[in-house]
């Protein structure tokens, strides 16, 4: 179990670097969903699978099917992908990579310090997930299914041909 | 079962979350740029099942519960205003945007 984290964690990060890199926009959108199914991977075998269910599910499921969805209704925009390199001069990578690399080197430089011990992983299966999120963070719920209900109104409102 | 350090989980979710913030200064078009903040949102992910596996408490699997709730309002939302802009601007280019621009 501990070689399938390391493989899908490469896997999920080289993946999510092709997915914000490349141009043409189905491929990005592809690139990402196989992102979260090694994600989802590394879930299972960080003992959480009832995470890692919901991640196909809701994420690569649901909300990546919308984004498909959006990219099918502004159909100029999804096919251009000569536009989108040419949106993307080579200029333009510098501080983003500048950046994006700085931070990386900082965050993992401060975990790599730090150095903690190896942990022994046992599932937390549905069940403790299920009466945590229902006693404890019940607030938390209801919270989620106002923001949903809020997300909803304004996603109709702006969607609206007016 | 699988040993593996809580350093190593941290560093995926920072290169993760890395990665989504390159995408997002590097994109023009506005849904790419969603799309990086999806890969930003499963970075936080992985570091909250990480620190559920070291404390072997289901709190941080909860939360990543609450991160899909808010990433998929977040989408809903935002897919439904880049369609307004594109309608209204015919173009999903961030920097064609500056009407605000004094």
């Amino acid at each position: 179990m501990t070689q399938v984290f390391y493989i899908a964690s490469a896997l999920a990060v080289i993946a999510a670097l092709l997915a914000v890199t490349r141009s043409n926009a189905l491929h990005a959108v592809l690139y990402l969903v196989l992102s979260l199914f090694a994600l989802a991977i590394d879930f299972l075998a960080l003992g959480a699978p009832f995470v890692a269910a919901l991640e196909i599910i809701v994420y690569a499921g649901a909300i990546v099917v919308v984004i498909l969805f959006v990219m099918m209704m502004v159909a100029g925009a999804a096919t251009a992908h000569a536009q989108e390199r040419a949106w993307m001069p080579p200029r333009a990578w510098v501080v983003p990579t500048l950046l994006a690399t700085s931070l990386a080197l900082l965050t993992v430089g401060a975990l790599a310090i730090s150095g903690e011990q190896a942990i022994e992983i046992t599932a937390v299966g549905p069940q403790q997930v299920g009466a945590a999120l229902f006693t404890t963070y019940l607030i938390g719920v209801e919270l989620a299914s106002v923001l949903l209900l809020a997300g909803l109104v304004g996603a109709y409102y702006l969607g609206s041909d007016d | 079962m699988a040993m593996v350090p809580t350093g190593h989980v941290l560093i995926v979710a920072a290169m993760l979350v890395s990665i989504g913030a390159f995408g997002v200064l590097l994109r023009r078009n506005l849904l790419f740029m969603l799309l990086a903040v999806e890969v930003m949102l499963n970075g936080a992910a992985l570091a909250f099942v990480g620190a559920s596996a070291r404390w072997q408490q289901p709190d941080g699997q909860v939360f990543v519960v609450f991160i899909m709730a808010m990433a998929a309002a977040e989408v809903a939302v935002g897919l439904a205003l880049i369609l307004q802009i594109y309608r209204r601007a015919s173009t999903l280019d961030a920097d064609a945007l500056d009407q605000l621009r004094g």
